[in-house]
């Protein structure tokens, strides 16, 4: 109990007095997830847009391997990048292994499922008639798709954030492919790790703090786009 | 919406300043738990980049794991401390050459109340001998590192297959596992540097006290490698050797010699 109480006590220290080895921390965790989680909403929105919108052969089949690729374990995500960027891999002349870049790719890996089957959901949910409606005012059907991807953009904004709250708590696969070095690829989740493993449960409690700061920012922001948006389904703004 | 933006790009690049070593002169080094886990290439690494220029990032990983990353190609520089391996890793052509960096022991380690009675006894093999006779909780790393090998050859000497319920596998690095044998009051073999920086750390939380030790199995050799360049043309050959030549010098080998923890030294220097 003793050890828990300083933690704690000694965890707020640590971020009430913006220590800079724990801000870098933080930035090079926010840096990876945001970037990665950018990536993947670059090319899972269309992606799943498109899959909401077109009828063919395959689509079952891809939709069921986006839903299983959801629950895809961070550890073999780490694996496979790992084996690909590694130098005696395919990809080994890039360099990548161990830095900041192979992070962000690895994660781009895991949250571009959530993006893009949740963008799928969301664009599939929107009122059907948003898409007849435009088309009969006469849109093209590439300017009636866009009415209705914008009708679905708190659930496509959500979908983003369930990428991104996947993504900056992950573990396995930033610590296989970044390979936890100081000050170059660290971040929250594997400085916890290794600092509890070393015994400095202060630093440790600490960091999961801020990380446990981040989900509840992120989760306060999803209630607020869900909140935005059955306000909105009763007649509001 | 529009005020996240500006905000999220103000932050990216703060985030991309300030790395440490993130220049384009830096070296990866490959390296046990201990060496980086006892804090001491957090005493040595600083004096080598203000005296050189020269950022280096530890991937920290057990002997077996740093030599596998090494053959392919994913580290300038191995410190390790697995000889036999170390040497058929340079006969293999991996490795430019090996050189005796440093060394200490390894030591037995247990619940002070040591209900299997190992304390003082003066062979590692006797003492593995009792822990398994009497089925006591035995914590292993069973991470392939250097510890780990060790460990496993005393076990042989002792004549003994360690398996069953007491036998615990744990697959995690040297701090890792002091701090679960701790939790279980477990016995385990660890290096006398992970020890003391544990200890330090820790005090009574860790539970666990030095029961066998100056049994000259217990040896600890630790080696410094260059990774060859002729297999791996990607090798920052300049640097790696900066690196290997600094950490041989004279004046590093004292510098590690006064890294202590309780007034004692974690690593003897034994560059020659």
């Amino acid at each position: 109990m003793e050890t828990i109480v300083q933690g704690l006590k000694q965890g707020l220290l640590l971020i009430l007095s913006a220590d800079p080895g724990l801000f870098f921390i933080v930035a090079l965790s926010l840096k990876v997830s945001l970037s990665a989680v950018a990536i993947a909403a670059f090319l899972g929105i269309p992606f799943g847009a498109f899959l909401a919108f077109s009828r063919f052969p395959a689509r079952g089949l891809l939709v069921t391997i986006l839903d299983t690729l959801m629950g895809l374990p961070p550890v073999v995500v780490g694996l496979v990048v790992y084996l690909v960027l590694s130098r005696s891999g395919p990809l080994g002349d890039l360099g990548l292994l161990f830095t900041d870049r192979a992070m962000i790719i690895a994660q781009t890996v895991l949250s571009f499922p959530i993006v893009c089957a949740l963008s799928l959901a969301a664009v599939q949910g929107a009122d059907p008639r948003a898409f007849r409606e435009a088309l009969s005012l006469g849109a093209t059907r590439y300017q009636a798709v866009w009415v209705v991807v914008r009708e679905a953009r708190l659930g496509i904004a959500g979908a983003v954030l369930a990428g991104l709250g996947r993504v900056v708590a992950e573990v396995g696969a930033v610590m296989m492919v970044g390979g936890n070095i100081a000050g170059a690829t660290r971040v929250m989740t594997t400085a916890i790790v290794l600092e509890t493993s070393m015994g400095n449960f202060e630093q440790a409690i600490g960091l999961g703090m801020v990380l446990i700061f981040i989900a509840l920012g992120l989760n306060l922001a999803l209630s607020m786009i869900k909140g935005g948006r059955a306000h909105r389904a009763e007649g509001g703004v | 919406m529009k005020r996240l933006v500006p905000a999220v790009a103000v932050l990216l690049f703060l985030s991309s300043s300030a790395y440490v070593g993130a220049g384009p002169r830096f070296i990866t080094v490959a390296s046990t738990t201990s060496t980086y886990n006892s804090g001491l290439f957090g005493y040595l690494h600083p004096v080598f980049t203000r005296e050189t220029g020269i950022g280096v990032r530890v991937v920290a990983k057990g002997t077996g794991a740093s030599l596998r990353l090494a053959k392919e190609c994913n580290a300038d520089v191995l410190v390790v401390h697995a000889k036999a391996r170390e040497e058929a890793f340079v006969a293999g052509g991996y490795g430019v050459k090996r050189f005796d960096l440093m060394y200490n022991d390894f030591v037995i380690v247990g619940p002070p109340n040591d209900p299997a009675g190992v304390k003082g006894l003066k062979s590692a093999s006797d003492a593995f001998k009792k822990i398994a006779a009497l089925q006591a909780t035995f914590a292993s790393r069973e991470d392939n590192s250097g510890t780990n090998i060790k460990e496993l050859a005393i076990w042989k000497r002792a004549g003994i297959k360690p398996r069953g319920g007491w036998y615990k596998s744990l697959g995690q690095s040297m701090g890792a596992t002091l701090r679960v044998a701790g939790e279980m009051s477990s016995y385990t073999l660890t290096d006398r540097g992970t020890w003391l920086a544990f200890k330090e750390k820790m005090g009574k939380r860790l539970r666990l006290a030095i029961l066998t030790e100056g049994d000259p199995v217990l040896f600890n050799q630790y080696g410094i490698i260059e990774v060859n360049p002729e297999k791996c043309p990607h090798v920052k050959r300049d640097l790696a050797q900066t690196y290997v030549e600094w950490m041989l010098s004279k004046k590093t080998q004292r510098l590690i010699g006064t890294y202590r923890k309780f007034g004692e030294v974690l690593f003897h220097p034994s560059a020659r």
